[in-house]
């Protein structure tokens, strides 16, 4: 059996663990966000920026990892943008987060053509490598899967830990979560819940920004326009999907991806080739959608999700 | 985390020069920073305003492009508008436009051979049901599984347009074609005609203002209007109204997806005659714009379907002329969508030290 074949190979799960390394970023962005009680729609474009940036930065001579605190600041950017109108004023969080997205894409691709004018197709950069960590790579099927990845890889699964940990066992996390439950629980303990959801998007878009990088600079080694090609909205099923904890997001975008991987092995395949290519393009954001469906239904959405809290009104 | 030194404090009469001066502030700001990033771009402001100006409205044949542009987005826009009344997130009108694309190249090259005066409003009504019923689906799922419809509608847009390209290299492939994938070209019994002889401006831009007229009908004379507003101001005080609260969700999403999909019809059958993969640059996205900037009033649109129409066709003719990328033009709607939403804000809020 071909797919079975498939499904043991190491090579497979090293590929479903590099396409799940960029919606991991993302995904915990999303969910830091939406833990405080705001929805980011700016999530595809902020992934735009933050592939260009960090590619643009390594491009003209900084280090890969100044690389990546660049693309970072640059979606904390467009998340204090967003926070600001969506917290303080309490603007409409989907409005908000498409007008985000449309002016992070379109200043993305103006900064582009500014950058470089006259390229017909966008120059290389030395994208991370591989690294294999001693000892753990020899693991059989699991090393080759999970510790011979770029280090980049390696911080987005140091970040979901250092999240999970910041969420559930930290004070900050606590008061984080309570802004998503009950952000006048939050104001009746003398703290700003507008501080925290602003903080919390701004950070939140960081990460997304980071994803984005991870395309550029680590998964290919060049940008391209819709390289991101609706990776954000994915991720924001993935939240639900994972019922708002880290932990299952993780472990959402890692079957997700693991499936992408499968659809792209099964195309070579004999059976696959009788297949028009589309039907496996669509399988991913089909599979989404499923998901959502059987989810949904018991999910534990953060009670103040999108609903805005002005301290006048209480 | 100290406190936060501001809040808003509702104003109980504004005044005119509360609700006129914030809007005015925001399209001032839009201008001034579209010029900087033309700037940037080493060109003087002023004639790349000038430009897009002129491009957009300087000439007849500029006129009527800007005015064929608005057309698709006048449809898309009064889907939007009608959607996010009810707070009904639809955010695929990209899909919805290329089913009634779709419907209108399977009936309108052959399947049927009626005479136009039949052939014409058959296609329009294949098409509207088609738009329909794509966003039936998300609407169901959010009403029957719970499933946010803000997701759902975004995966689908992806979904149909892979769809269509399988059915472009595949049954609907134009023979003719030279190997691009692209449908085979309407019989002209079933093209839009021109308004008027020699000026290049189809039926479908009447269609779209007849559209609007209707959808204001709707929204402001009809108990259905009534019902999409109270959904859209208050779910859980509608529903102990005694109104259907997903009943009325379906049904503006059966409005809005057959508004969405006479977009796709009037490109096909107006303007290009057959089915790309580039007959939308994003109308479906851009109709959130278009009905934002009208505040989601259906006459509105018009006029902000022909405002964001006019920037995209000026910045075409603009950009080949001062050499600044195209591009401008998002970053100046994204920029005008984001500053109208806040100002519409202010003119209602005051903001006070804390």
């Amino acid at each position: 059996m071909e797919i079975l074949d498939i499904l043991i190979s190491a090579s497979f799960w090293a590929a479903a663990i590099r396409i799940a390394t960029p919606l991991i970023l993302a995904t915990m962005g999303e969910l830091i966000c939406e833990r405080a009680g705001v929805l980011n729609l700016g999530i595809e474009g902020i992934m735009v920026a933050g592939a260009f940036a960090g590619w643009m930065a390594v491009y003209s001579g900084t280090g890969l990892w100044v690389g990546v605190a660049v693309a970072m600041v640059v979606g904390m950017g467009f998340g204090l943008l967003h926070s600001v109108l969506t917290v303080p004023f309490g603007l409409s969080q989907h409005v908000v987060g498409l007008g985000v997205t449309l002016l992070a894409t379109s200043s993305t691709y103006y900064a582009y053509r500014l950058a470089l004018p006259q390229v017909t197709s966008p120059p290389k950069i030395d994208a991370f490598q591989p690294y294999e960590i001693p000892v753990l790579s020899e693991i059989p099927l699991l090393g080759q899967a999970l510790f011979s990845q770029t280090p980049f890889t390696y911080l987005a699964f140091i970040l979901v830990g250092l999240t999970s940990v910041m969420l559930y066992r930290t004070p900050l996390g606590l008061a984080m979560r309570a802004a998503g439950e009950s952000p006048a629980a939050v104001a009746a303990q003398g703290l700003s819940v507008t501080a925290i959801r602003m903080g919390a998007v701004i950070v939140g878009s960081g990460f997304m920004a980071m994803g984005g990088a991870f395309l550029t600079m680590s998964a290919f080694d060049s940008f391209f326009f819709e390289m991101v090609n609706g990776r954000g909205w994915i991720c924001i099923a993935l939240v639900v999907f994972g019922s708002w904890m880290p932990g299952k997001a993780l472990l959402g975008a890692v079957l997700f991806a693991a499936f992408d991987a499968l659809q792209i092995r099964v195309q070579q395949t004999g059976f696959g080739a009788d297949i028009p290519y589309q039907i496996f393009l669509m399988a991913p954001y089909i599979l989404s959608i499923a998901a959502l469906v059987l989810v949904s239904r018991r999910a534990q959405v953060p009670a103040a999700l999108m609903v805005p809290f002005n301290k006048g009104e209480r | 985390m100290r406190r936060w030194p501001m809040r808003l404090e509702p104003i109980a009469n504004p005044s005119f020069a509360r609700s006129i001066t914030p809007p005015v502030l925001a399209i001032i700001a839009t201008v001034v920073i579209a010029s900087l990033l033309a700037m940037l771009a080493g060109a003087n402001p002023f004639s790349v305003l000038g430009l897009i100006l002129k491009g957009a409205f300087g000439s007849q044949f500029a006129l009527l492009e800007t005015l064929n542009r608005a057309t698709p987005l006048i449809f898309t826009g009064l889907a939007i508008a009608v959607a996010f009344r009810a707070k009904f997130w639809n955010i695929g009108a990209e899909a919805q436009l290329y089913a009634g694309a779709l419907v209108t190249v399977v009936l309108g090259t052959g399947a049927l051979a009626w005479p136009g005066l039949a052939l014409i409003p058959a296609l329009a009504m294949g098409a509207v049901l088609a738009g329909a019923v794509v966003l039936l689906v998300p609407a169901i799922l959010k009403t029957r599984f719970g499933v946010d419809e803000v997701v759902t509608t975004l995966l689908f847009n992806f979904i149909f347009l892979l769809f269509i390209s399988m059915l472009l290299e595949g049954p609907l492939k134009d023979p003719m074609g030279m190997g691009w994938p692209k449908s085979a070209r309407l019989i002209p019994e079933a093209r839009l005609p021109r308004i008027v002889d020699g000026l290049r401006l189809h039926w479908g831009f009447a269609l779209s203002i007849l559209c609007a007229l209707a959808v204001w009908v709707i929204q402001t004379r009809s108990t259905l209007g009534y019902e999409m507003r109270a959904v859209g101001l208050n779910r859980e005080a509608a529903a102990f109204a005694g109104i259907p609260v997903n009943t009325v969700l379906v049904k503006t999403a059966l409005l809005s997806g057959g508004l969405a999909a006479l977009a796709g019809f009037s490109e096909v059958a107006g303007l290009k005659g057959s089915l790309t993969l580039d007959l939308s640059p994003g109308f479906g996205y851009t109709g959130i714009i278009v009905a934002m900037l009208a505040l989601l009033n259906p006459l509105g649109v018009i006029v902000s379907a022909l405002f964001v129409a006019g920037i995209f066709v000026g910045a075409d003719s603009m950009s080949r002329a001062a050499g600044v990328p195209t591009y401008l033009a998002d970053m100046m709607l994204a920029t005008a969508l984001l500053l109208m939403v806040l100002a519409i804000l202010l003119t209602r809020f005051r903001v006070v030290r804390d």
